[in-house]
C-alpha cells in the first residue's frame, strides 16, 4: 500500500456554515476564530457548527440527524453546493474551497455524483435524456452518451423505460433514474441527501437492498444522508450523528448501540433491536485459561440475531474465531441474555 | 420584598405610560394585532366622522378642505364650472419638462426614431407578406383558403377539432364579412408586437432572477406600469415614437411586457433548489444551467407568460386604433364614433373571435406534453408538418383555378349590421332603459358622486392612511399617503374623486352579483367548471369591447361607462370566488360534514371564512379591472381623469397626460396593496400557504 491510498478522500475540518453572516465579515470580527455570541443573533443560524470528519477511500459514512440538525447542509458543503463560512475541505488532498468555477465544474463532472431528496428530474427530459445529462454537459459524443447511459437504466433495472418521462414513472422507478444519473459519469465520490425518504416503506426497503448490491459492485466512497436510525444501521460503515450542527457521535454501528456518547445518541440507540447490530466480536469476553468450550464455533462478523439461538442452546461457552480460524474470543450465555434482554434486565420493584 | 421574576407581578406594576408607549412604537412597526383592528377602526372612523361633521360648521381650514386645482368644465353640472385654476405643485410642467428636455437636449429621440423606423420596417413588411404588396418580397398575398387551412390544421394538431372549427371559422368570418385587410393588419401588428415582448419580457425577467438589485428596482415599475391607463402610455409613445402604424406596435410592446417580466420571474423563483442543485452536480456552467436547466423548468410560467403577452398585445392593438393604429381596432373606432352599432357589433365579434383563437391556440401549445418520438418513422414524427403543407400546396392549386377561393371579392357585401341596427332599434322603443337610467343617475349616482366630492380632502387622507396604519405600520401608512398626496398636489383631487366613485360603485356592484354568483356556482362541481369556463371566455375580450353592449343599451352618459366597467370588472369576482371556495382541503369539508352542519352553517362557518381572503383577492382585482376600464369608457363621455386623459392625448400634452395617468395609477396601487397585505396575512394565519 502506498501512502495516498491511506489519506482520507474527503478531510473536512472545523467546518462552519452560519446562514445570516457572510464570510468576510466574519472573518474580518473575529480574526477567523467562531465566536460562540454569533449564534444567539437575530436572523444568524448556525447550520453546521465546528465539524471534523474524514471519508477514506472505498467508505459509506452515514449522516444521521433529525430535521433542521445541518445534515443537509453538511453534505451540501462537502459539494460546495453551499459555500462553507469557515473551515477547510479536502477532497483527495485538493483545497476545496480554494478552487475556482471551472476546476469546480470539471471535479463535479468527473469526480462527483449526488441523489436528491426528491429525485431532481428534469421534468422535461426522458429517462434517457436525464441520466445522459451529465455526460452532454461534459461534451460527450451522442452515440457514446447513448451507450453509456443505456448501460445505467441497465445497472438500475429500468429496462425499456428509456423513452418514459419522469411523470410517467412510480417514485421507486424516479429514484433509481436519479441514482443512475450520478453515477452516469462514473464518479468516485457519491453523495445521497435522504434518497429514499421520499418512498413508501417497501420501497424504501427494496431500494436499500438494491443500493447495497451496488456499493458491493462499485465501492465508491460514500456520504450518505438519512434521518432514519434504522437505515443508517443497516448500511453504514460509520455513522455520524448529527444534532444542532455538530456530530454528537461518530463510530462504527455497533460503538454507536453499545457506547452511545450522550444522552441524545442514547435516546436512538435505545430502542434498537442490538440483535440485530451486534457482531459476535463487539460482544466477546476474553478466552480463560482450560476453559471447556463447545465443538461448534462462530466467526467474528456473524450478527448476533443469527448465532443466539445456537450459542443459547449451548451448555458451555462457544469459541469465536476469526477469518483465519484463530480462536479469539467467547462467547457466555450470561452475555448474550444480557445483550438480548438488557432493558427487563434486573428484577422489578427491588 | 418579591423579586422581580414574576411576570403578572411585573405587569401590575408597570405604568400605564410605559405600556402605552410600546404599543405606539409596535403600531407604528407592524400596525395592529388582528384581534384589535376592530377597535382601532371604531377609533378611525371617529376622527373621519369629527371631519366630515366639521366642514358644514366651516371648522376645516380651506387648505385642508379643497387644494388648488385644474380647471374642468362639465356638461353635466353646470354650475360647478371654473372653480380652481391650478395645481399647487406644477407636477405635470415638471414631467414635460423632462420628457422634452429627454427628448431633444439629451437627444433620446434619435434613439427612438430609430426603433420606430426599424420597427415601421419590419411591420411593414410582415404586413406586405399576409396582404400582398411590395415588401413582400414581391409575393402575392396568400389566399385566404390557405390561412383556413392553417387555421384547421394548427387547432387540430394543437388541441382538438373543437379548436380548429373555431380557428377555420374565425378564418372565413374575416373573408366573409369583408374584414379580411384589417384583420391581416391588426395580424401583422401582433405578429410583430408578440415575438419582441416575448423577448424583451424574458430577458428582463432572467435579469431580475440574476441580481436582486435590478428585481427591486424593476418591480415597482412593472407595478406602476401594469395600473397605468392605455392611453397615458400612448400619449408619451406618441411624443417619443411619433404618429404611424409602428407606434400602436410600441404602446403595445410596453403593455405586454410586464406580464411576462413577472411570469419568467415566478417561474424560475419556482423551481425546486434540488432541481438546480443537480444541474450544478451535472457540471453545468451557468449558461448551461439557465438554458437547460431551469428555463425548461419554468416552461409552464413562461407558456401563461406567453399567452398573456398575446392577449394583452390583442387589447392594446385595438385601443392603439386611438393613435391611428389601422386594422380591426380602428374599424371598429371608425363606426363607434359614427354610432353605427350594427356594424360595431359585426367587427366586435370578429375581434372576439380572433382573441377566443388566439387564446386557445397559446393555452393548448402551453399545456401540450411534448412526447419522445425518437424512435418513430419521419412520417409520423412529423405528421402534422406534413399534413400543414400538403394541404397548404392544395389551397394553393386549388385557389389558381377558383378565383373565389384565393380572395372574396370586397363589393359582395354580406352583413348582418343591418338586422342588429334593427335589433337595437327595436330594444329602444320596447326597453324603457330610459327611466332606469334616470333613477340611477339622479338618485343613486350623482348623490354619491358629490358626497365624494363633499368630503374634505383631509378626511379621506386620513381615512387611507389610517387603514394602511391598522393594518401595515408605518410602511404602509407612508406608502399610501405618498401616492394620495401625489394626486392632491397635481391638482387633480376632484377629477380623482368622480373617477373613484364610478369605480367603488362598479366594485360594489360586482360584488353583490359577482360573488353570490360564485358561491352559487361552487356548489355543485359541473357548475363551478361551467363557471371558470365562462371566466376565462370573458377574460380574453379585449377591454374595448365591453364599451359596444354598453352603448347599445344605455346611450351615452355616466351609467353606460359604469355598465361598461361592471361587465368587464366582474369576471375577477366571480372566479376568485369560485376559486377560493373550491380550494378549501377537502378533510375540512369531511369534519365540519362530521359535525352536523347543514348547508347555512357549513357556508357561514367554513366556506366563506377559510375562502375570504381568496375573495378579497378577486375583489382586488375587480377594482384593477374597475380602474382600468373606468378611463377607456370615458370615451362615452364622462368627466372624470378618464376625460382629461382623453384630452390630454388629442392634445398630445405629455405632462398633463402623464400625471394623469400617474393619479390613476396611484388610486389603484393604493387599494391594491392594502387588499394584497391583508390577504396575505389572513391567509398566512388560516395556514393555506
Amino acid at each position: 500500500m502506498n501512502t495516498t491510498s491511506l489519506q482520507p478522500v474527503i478531510r473536512c475540518q472545523t467546518l462552519y456554515k452560519i446562514f445570516g453572516i457572510t464570510s468576510d465579515q466574519l472573518q474580518k470580527d473575529s480574526q477567523g476564530l467562531i465566536d460562540p455570541s454569533y449564534r444567539d443573533r437575530q436572523g444568524v443560524v448556525t447550520a453546521v457548527d465546528n465539524v471534523s470528519l474524514d471519508v477514506s477511500d472505498g467508505e459509506l459514512l452515514v449522516v444521521m440527524g433529525l430535521s433542521g440538525s445541518g445534515k443537509s447542509t453538511l453534505v451540501r458543503c462537502l459539494s460546495r453546493l453551499i459555500e462553507p463560512t469557515s473551515g477547510s475541505i479536502e477532497i483527495e488532498g485538493n483545497d476545496l474551497l480554494a478552487m475556482s468555477e471551472k476546476e469546480l465544474i470539471e471535479l463535479r463532472r468527473n469526480k462527483m455524483g449526488m441523489v436528491f431528496q426528491n429525485f431532481a428530474l428534469l421534468p422535461h427530459k426522458t429517462v434517457l435524456e436525464n441520466i445522459a445529462f451529465p455526460l452532454q454537459m461534459r461534451g460527450m459524443k451522442r452515440a457514446e452518451f447513448v451507450e453509456r447511459a443505456m448501460k445505467m437504466i441497465a445497472l438500475v433495472g429500468l429496462d425499456e423505460k428509456e423513452n418514459s418521462f419522469p411523470r410517467e414513472l412510480s417514485g421507486g422507478q424516479q429514484q433509481r433514474v436519479g441514482i443512475a444519473r450520478s453515477l452516469a459519469v462514473e464518479p468516485d465520490i457519491w453523495f445521497l441527501d435522504e434518497p429514499f425518504s421520499a418512498l413508501d416503506p417497501l420501497i424504501r426497503k427494496e431500494m436499500q437492498d438494491e443500493f447495497l448490491r451496488l456499493q458491493s459492485m462499485l465501492k465508491k466512497t460514500i456520504v450518505f444522508i438519512t434521518h432514519d436510525f434504522d437505515e443508517a444501521l443497516k448500511l453504514a460503515d460509520r455513522i455520524a450523528i448529527m444534532y444542532h450542527g455538530n456530530i454528537e457521535q461518530i463510530g462504527r454501528p455497533e460503538d454507536i448501540v453499545l457506547n452511545p456518547a450522550t444522552e441524545y445518541v442514547a435516546k436512538f440507540t435505545s430502542d434498537v433491536p442490538r440483535e440485530k447490530v451486534l457482531t459476535a466480536g463487539s460482544v466477546m469476553d476474553e478466552r480463560k485459561e482450560q476453559e471447556a468450550l463447545a465443538s461448534k464455533s462462530v466467526r467474528i462478523d456473524d450478527l448476533v440475531e443469527t448465532i443466539a439461538e445456537y450459542v443459547l442452546g449451548q451448555s458451555i461457552p462457544v469459541p469465536v474465531v476469526d477469518a483465519q480460524d484463530q480462536i479469539v474470543g467467547v462467547l457466555h450465555q450470561a452475555r448474550m441474555l444480557e445483550i438480548l434482554f438488557h432493558e427487563r434486565a434486573g428484577p422489578s420493584g427491588s | 420584598m418579591r423579586g422581580p421574576g414574576h411576570p403578572a407581578l411585573e405587569a401590575t406594576t408597570t405604568p400605564f405610560k410605559e405600556i402605552s408607549l410600546s404599543r405606539m412604537k409596535d403600531l407604528l412597526l407592524k400596525g395592529l394585532p388582528p384581534e384589535q383592528r376592530a377597535k382601532g377602526a371604531l377609533v378611525l372612523l371617529a376622527i373621519v366622522g369629527v371631519l366630515i361633521l366639521a366642514k358644514p360648521f366651516n371648522l376645516i381650514p380651506d387648505f385642508l378642505d379643497e387644494l388648488p386645482q385644474h380647471t374642468y368644465q362639465s356638461s353635466i353640472n353646470k354650475e360647478i364650472q371654473e372653480i380652481k385654476r391650478t395645481e399647487l405643485v406644477p407636477i405635470g410642467a415638471a414631467l414635460e419638462w423632462t420628457f422634452y428636455y429627454l427628448r431633444d437636449d439629451l437627444h433620446v429621440s434619435v434613439v427612438t426614431r430609430f426603433f420606430s423606423t426599424s420597427l415601421k420596417a419590419l411591420v411593414d413588411v410582415v404586413h406586405n407578406i399576409l396582404s400582398g404588396g411590395r415588401k413582400g418580397f414581391g409575393l402575392d398575398a396568400p389566399p385566404w383558403s390557405a390561412l383556413l387551412v392553417i387555421a384547421l390544421t394548427l387547432g387540430y394538431a394543437l388541441k382538438g377539432w373543437r379548436l380548429s372549427l373555431l380557428g377555420g371559422g374565425t378564418v372565413c368570418y374575416f373573408a366573409i364579412f369583408g374584414l379580411w385587410t384589417y384583420a391581416m393588419t391588426t395580424l401583422a401588428y401582433l405578429a410583430v408586437a408578440v415575438p419582441i415582448s416575448i423577448i424583451i419580457g424574458l430577458f428582463l425577467g432572467i435579469w431580475c432572477y440574476k441580481k436582486k438589485s435590478v428585481e427591486v428596482s424593476i418591480l415597482p415599475i412593472l407595478s406602476v406600469a401594469q395600473t397605468m391607463p392605455h392611453f397615458a402610455y400612448l400619449i408619451a409613445v406618441v411624443v417619443f415614437f411619433g404618429i404611424g402604424h409602428q407606434t400602436g406596435v410600441i404602446a403595445t410592446i410596453i403593455f405586454a411586457v410586464p406580464p411576462m417580466v413577472r411570469l419568467t420571474l415566478l417561474g424560475l423563483q419556482t423551481i425546486s433548489p434540488e432541481i438546480v442543485e443537480a444541474g450544478k452536480m451535472a457540471g453545468c456552467t451557468s449558461r448551461q444551467l439557465l438554458f437547460r436547466v431551469q428555463l425548461p423548468s419554468a416552461r409552464n410560467e413562461i407558456m401563461i407568460g406567453i399567452n398573456q403577452v398575446i392577449m394583452q398585445c390583442l387589447a392594446m392593438v385595438v385601443i392603439a386604433a386611438f393613435i391611428g393604429a389601422d386594422g380591426l381596432g380602428f374599424r371598429l373606432l371608425h363606426k363607434l364614433i359614427a354610432l353605427k352599432l350594427g356594424e360595431c357589433v359585426e367587427i366586435g365579434f370578429a375581434i372576439v373571435l380572433l382573441a377566443l383563437v388566439l387564446d386557445g391556440l397559446s393555452k393548448a401549445w402551453a399545456e401540450k406534453k411534448r412526447d419522445y418520438r425518437a424512435n418513430l418513422p419521419f412520417y409520423r414524427r412529423y405528421k402534422y408538418s406534413i399534413l400543414l403543407v400538403v394541404l397548404v400546396a392544395i389551397a394553393y392549386i386549388l385557389a389558381s383555378y377558383f378565383p373565389i377561393l384565393n380572395k372574396i371579392p370586397r363589393d359582395l357585401d354580406i352583413t348582418y349590421a343591418k338586422s342588429w341596427d334593427g335589433f337595437i332599434d327595436w330594444t329602444v322603443v320596447n326597453w324603457q332603459t330610459r327611466d332606469f337610467r334616470y333613477i340611477m343617475l339622479v338618485h343613486i349616482l350623482t348623490p354619491l358622486r358629490d358626497a365624494l366630492l363633499f368630503m374634505p380632502f383631509i378626511a379621506i387622507m386620513v381615512l387611507v392612511a389610517g387603514v394602511g396604519l391598522l393594518l401595515g405600520g408605518y410602511y404602509s401608512a407612508l406608502l399610501t399617503l405618498g401616492f394620495l398626496l401625489f394626486i392632491a398636489l397635481a391638482g387633480w383631487w376632484d377629477r380623482a374623486m368622480i373617477t373613484l366613485y364610478m369605480v367603488l360603485f362598479s366594485t360594489f356592484i360586482c360584488i353583490v352579483v359577482g360573488i353570490p354568483l360564485g358561491l352559487w356556482s361552487a356548489m355543485r362541481e359541473k357548475r363551478a367548471r361551467t363557471a371558470l369556463f365562462w371566466c376565462d371566455t370573458f377574460q380574453t375580450f379585449p377591454s374595448f369591447i365591453y364599451i359596444i353592449p354598453a352603448i347599445m343599451l344605455f346611450r351615452v352618459n355616466d351609467f353606460t361607462a359604469i355598465m361598461a366597467v361592471v361587465a368587464y370588472a366582474m369576471v375577477p369576482a366571480v372566479r376568485y370566488t369560485v376559486e377560493g371556495l373550491k380550494n378549501i382541503p377537502p378533510e375540512l369539508h369531511e369534519a365540519v360534514t362530521m359535525a352536523g352542519c347543514n348547508k347555512r352553517q357549513r357556508l357561514l362557518q367554513l366556506q366563506l371564512p377559510v375562502a375570504l381572503p381568496h375573495i378579497m383577492l378577486g375583489v382586488n382585482q375587480t377594482v384593477m379591472f374597475a380602474f382600468s376600464m373606468v378611463i377607456i369608457a370615458a370615451f362615452v363621455g364622462t368627466i372624470d381623469l378618464g376625460q382629461s386623459i382623453f384630452k390630454a392625448l388629442s392634445e398630445t400634452a405629455l405632462g398633463k397626460g402623464v400625471t394623469l395617468g400617474l393619479c390613476v395609477s396611484f388610486m389603484a396601487l393604493t387599494v391594491d396593496h392594502l387588499v394584497v397585505r391583508w390577504a396575505r396575512e389572513r391567509r398566512r394565519l388560516l395556514g393555506l400557504d
